[in-house]
């Protein structure tokens, strides 16, 4: 087979991951879409295999097969509430991934320009032809290529581990910096970008500034998401999400391979554009993100005054057995405490009381982009019922009652009234507008951003305490 | 402490300061509860089951006070009462000082504490013993079950199979705490409501209720914030354009409830004779401001009467007293809540602290002294609203001159943009090789896509997003796969690693992603 027709598998492959990305615009398309995918990733995976300049396909197989087996189950067994751990394990293994082929680069690299240096005919096979018929000016191309992938590939693998462990609460989720802050990681560049010279100009031994590049790369990686809060994660994991694109569009320049070119520029800006939709949502600029915690304080935030009062499952059912449209309100709550089961038996059951019920998603809902869609679908709430938040902050002085669940900063009034406040200007979901909002919490702690919440003490808000899964059975048998 | 309800001597009076449900709870927070011989007995409660409750029941009116420290009642004190108590006893009734000089005076040379119920602050922490709002609740509920009682037809329309019924039509004017109830009263029992108020912000509420808001268009509207709440006097201008459209509403409305006040002033008339004699017989109407002059012309307070055309008004001023039980049970649990504030403690010692908003608020003399008026509360009761603003209508050629701006500033932007691009490029292209630079052709056009389609994507599938790019930016194992065949050992061993993490990736990341696109489905 010849290159030719290696190159026809990519561009099709190519043109099937975009058709893949463009079908998730829809519930229904998406279905289709992930065969596109699927497809797509078959068809370039066999070409490469099968084609020229591949060898030992055997132990390729059978890695695959093992890899493959690995994923299948994981992906068989995790739970949804899991995801987004899963998605920053996955990007870990891109990470490194992406590091072991910008070294397995510079070694072939070497070892070519070593038997050109000594002069010798040697026929080379594989990776090493394609490096053998380079330029220098190529070359030199091409380490600054390797620099970029494995660098952004390390900093992709320590910080979706450190993501991971935050989201899978194996981490403390608060921000944590040592001491030197911001000025450690600055430091760590500068010097990875030192290094990074010396290995391009050549000095020295090249593998051996690669491997400090790498573990300075690890460190920042590290050190950057140790410092960003839990609730902060949706960015991380999404920006995590596009370093692993440009990582592995960097590995393509390296390698000559456009596929690879074409899908890490996909993935990257995925990531990027995710990332921007959910500092958008939070009103929040995405380096004050990245450099994590919130802004300086502007000013006393406004006093509240009033009581929280609460309430018992009775009072709530009779609520909500008396309202005609009902909104509920998920949030990262929801998933702490596995409600959505409940949450959607709650659904099931008003809706067959011929009750509107709907849902208000906010975007930064969750620990992930889209999180509480996923929770919902999972526990069979029909989609057409879950809306977004610009769609649905409107209805909110017209429905009868809220149902907050697990959800604070996201339906803080205090973003729209007090302009001290630490997210002010954030867009939230008006629930307060609604004639009568019950707030399922387990306590009267405030938020992930530590600022009270004004709803709580607004006259038509009751609070509903206790484990949001615990409460919802509660109140379920007394919904007629 | 202890604590006495007296017997109501006003004639009539059907209510009483402390019930033997709040007596339970005076007892809770320490306090000895008195009554009255005989106080309860017009609300339904014997003095038995004051007994019941661990009060201990005093015979006369004049004992009761020797006996007690604190006198509580409902209405306004009497001379004789004031002047029974010694100094240094509190008494907690309605007092309304501004009209009640003599009494106020009167008190202070006695020496008593007076804290009238009247003058709790309207903050959100003083609701529950804001008793004007809840004997306000339950007249406005009163009003609207006598002027059925009054009206010889249905409130709910009805179809039945002897001729069709219409549904009576109400207007409630003045949509304060007792205007509300009347709304919501009127509304369950099927009445088509209508509901008039001089402060636009509470249209809102008077939509909730059910009723329809009888808009007014004038530019100079109210803001009730500034006052508490309460409405203001409203200009000659104002008045006209509302008395105007009164007249117009007059012959078709049923029934119509006024409940128009204003604090420390005369009620307004706003229903005139003429609207009266524009109305149908058998009309009927209640108003609830009866005592302060009544909102109709032809009102007579504490009567009820049929004018020449039929329409029955009544002008009772006892609508509490008529739900002497209701109105017992509210007034003295709000007495129980002021109680109990001023019992911080709940160890039966009164701490009269004048530092607080609502104890300082409603006390109005205290130690041979005049402490009424209050200085305003540290907390302003109502948010004031903002206004709102109005999205400026802009003329033809200002919005021209301003979409041509934005064009112009749209056009900088990008152009800026695009030569910054362009000459980084150019940089490039300098020093880069050619190869890299088809490369590097790819990847921009491939940018260019991946943002046009993600911008596609819908919310609530960027999850499965997420997983689905994670699938294939294991696309990488194409590097993998191509290095594991050449070279050392070294390479092939992390040629391996990297094949097997992307198989994980791969399998992984698209079984997952398919396991949630699944789950969503349309109801």
């Amino acid at each position: 087979m010849e290159y030719g027709f290696t190159t026809a598998a990519y561009v099709v492959a190519a043109v099937l991951f975009i058709l893949s990305l463009g079908g998730l615009s829809g519930q229904e398309s998406a279905k289709r879409a992930i065969w596109y995918g699927i497809v797509g990733m078959a068809l370039a995976v066999l070409a490469t295999l099968f084609g020229p300049g591949a060898g030992n396909w055997l132990l390729s197989l059978v890695m695959i097969a093992i890899g493959g087996a690995i994923g299948w189950v994981v992906a068989q067994r995790v739970q949804m509430t899991e995801m987004p751990q899963l998605v920053a394990a996955m990007h870990s293994l891109v990470g490194l991934a992406a590091v072991f082929v910008g070294f397995n680069a510079q070694i072939e690299l070497a070892r070519v320009l070593r038997a050109k240096a000594e002069g010798g005919v040697q026929v080379f096979h594989g990776f090493a032809a394609v490096l053998a018929h380079k330029t220098p000016a190529e070359i030199a191309m091409l380490k600054i290529e390797v620099f970029l992938g494995i660098f952004i590939g390390a900093v992709t693998f320590t910080g979706s581990v450190v993501a991971f462990g935050k989201l899978a609460g194996r981490v403390d989720g608060k921000p944590k910096k040592l001491p030197g802050g911001h000025m450690l990681n600055a430091g760590a560049l500068a010097l990875s970008v030192l290094l990074g010279i010396l290995y391009f100009t050549g000095v020295g031994p090249a593998i051996f500034w690669l491997i400090l590049i790498t573990l300075l790369a690890f460190f920042i990686g590290y050190h950057l998401i140790m410092g960003i809060g839990g609730a902060d994660m949706p960015v991380v994991v999404s920006m995590l999400n596009s370093y692993s694109g440009w990582a592995a569009a960097a590995i393509g320049f390296t390698l000559g391979n456009d596929l690879l070119i074409v899908v890490g520029a996909l993935v990257g800006s995925s990531g990027a554009i995710l990332s921007y939709i959910m500092c958008k949502a939070m009103n929040r600029n995405f380096v004050s993100v990245i450099l994590g915690g919130f802004g300086g304080e502007t000013g006393p935030a406004a006093e509240i005054t009033g009581e929280q009062i609460a309430i018992d499952a009775e009072g709530v059912a009779a609520a909500l057995n008396d309202a005609d449209s009902v909104i509920i309100v998920p949030g990262y709550g929801m998933a702490v405490a596995q409600a959505q089961g409940a949450v959607s038996e709650l659904t099931r059951k008003l809706r067959a009381a011929g009750k509107t019920v709907r849902f208000a998603i906010h975007p930064v809902a969750g620990r992930l982009p889209g999180h509480m869609n996923v929770l919902l679908a999972e526990a069979k709430v029909p989609y057409d019922i879950v809306l977004e938040m610009d769609e649905i902050n409107e209805d909110f002085p017209n429905t009868d009652v809220v149902i907050v669940i697990g959800s604070n900063d996201i339906v803080n009034p205090a973003a729209q009234d007090d302009p001290n406040s630490p997210i002010a200007g954030m867009p939230v979901l008006e629930v307060w507008k609604a004639k009568q909002v019950f707030v399922s919490k387990r306590g009267q702690g405030t938020g992930y951003s530590g600022i009270e919440n004004p709803l709580f003490f607004k006259e038509n808000t009751r609070m509903f305490y206790g484990d949001a899964k615990d409460s919802l059975n509660k109140l379920l048998p007394m919904i007629e | 402490m202890k604590i006495g309800a007296l017997k109501e001597s006003f004639e009539g009076e059907a209510r009483v300061a402390i019930t033997p449900s709040s007596a339970g709870h005076l007892t809770k927070l320490g306090h000895e509860v008195f009554v009255e011989s005989g106080a309860g007995a017009r609300a339904g409660f014997s003095d038995d089951s004051y007994r019941a409750a661990g009060v201990t029941v005093v015979p006369t009116a004049a004992e009761l006070i020797r006996s007690v420290d604190v006198v509580a009642k409902v209405r306004q004190p009497a001379e004789g009462e004031i002047r029974q108590m010694q100094p240094g006893q509190t008494l907690i009734s309605f007092f309304y000082p501004a009209q009640n000089a003599e009494m106020l005076a009167l008190a202070k040379e006695q020496g008593i504490t007076a804290i009238a119920m009247d003058m709790v602050p309207r903050i959100s922490r003083a609701q529950k013993m804001d008793a004007l709002s809840s004997m306000a609740n339950i007249a406005g509920y009163r009003a609207v079950i006598e002027a059925a009682n009054n009206f010889g037809r249905f409130f709910t329309g009805q179809v039945t199979a002897a001729g069709k019924v219409p549904p009576a039509k109400v207007l409630v004017v003045g949509a304060g705490v007792a205007g509300l109830a009347a709304i919501g009263t009127a509304v369950s029992l099927g009445a088509q409501v209508y509901a008039f108020d001089v402060r636009p912000e509470v249209a809102e509420q008077i939509e909730s209720m059910g009723a329809e808001f009888v808009y007014l268009d004038f530019a100079e509207a109210q803001d009730g914030a500034a006052t508490g709440g309460y409405a203001a006097p409203s200009s000659p201008e104002f008045r006209e354009k509302q008395l105007a459209k009164f007249r117009e509403l007059a012959p078709q409305m049923d029934v119509v409830i006024t409940t128009a006040l204003i604090p420390g002033r005369d009620a307004p008339k706003l229903w005139t004779r003429d609207m009266v004699e524009a109305m149908k017989p058998g009309s009927v109407i209640v108003d609830l401001a009866a005592e302060r002059g009544g909102n109709c012309d032809l009102t007579i307070p504490d009567e009820r009467h049929v004018t020449e055309n039929g329409v029955t008004i009544i002008g009772y001023t006892d609508f509490p007293s008529r739900m002497g039980a209701q109105a017992s049970e509210l007034y003295g649990n709000n007495v129980r809540h002021f109680l109990s504030d001023l019992t911080p403690r709940k160890d039966g010692v009164i701490q009269h602290n004048m530092e607080d908003d609502v104890i300082r608020g409603a006390t109005v003399t205290r130690d041979h002294d005049v402490t009424w008026p209050p200085p305003p509360p540290k907390i302003a009761a109502i948010a004031a609203q903002k206004p709102k603003e109005k999205p400026k209508a802009l003329t033809v050629e200002e919005r021209r001159a301003a979409e041509a701006l934005a064009f112009k500033g749209e056009t900088r932007r990008q152009v800026g943009l695009l030569a910054v691009g362009a000459v980084v490029l150019l940089l490039i292209g300098l020093v880069a090789p050619f190869s890299f630079m088809q490369h590097f052709i790819v990847f921009v056009l491939a940018c260019f896509i991946g943002f046009r389609v993600i911008w596609n994507v819908a919310h609530s599938l960027h999850t499965p997003l997420m997983a689905i790019t994670n699938a294939i930016s294991s696309i990488i194992i194409l590097g993998a796969l191509m290095q594991i065949g050449s070279g050392s050992w070294w390479v092939v061993l992390l040629g391996a690693l990297a094949v097997l993490m992307a198989g994980v990736n791969i399998f992984g990341g698209f079984m997952v992603t398919r396991r949630m696109l699944a789950m969503f489905q349309k109801s």
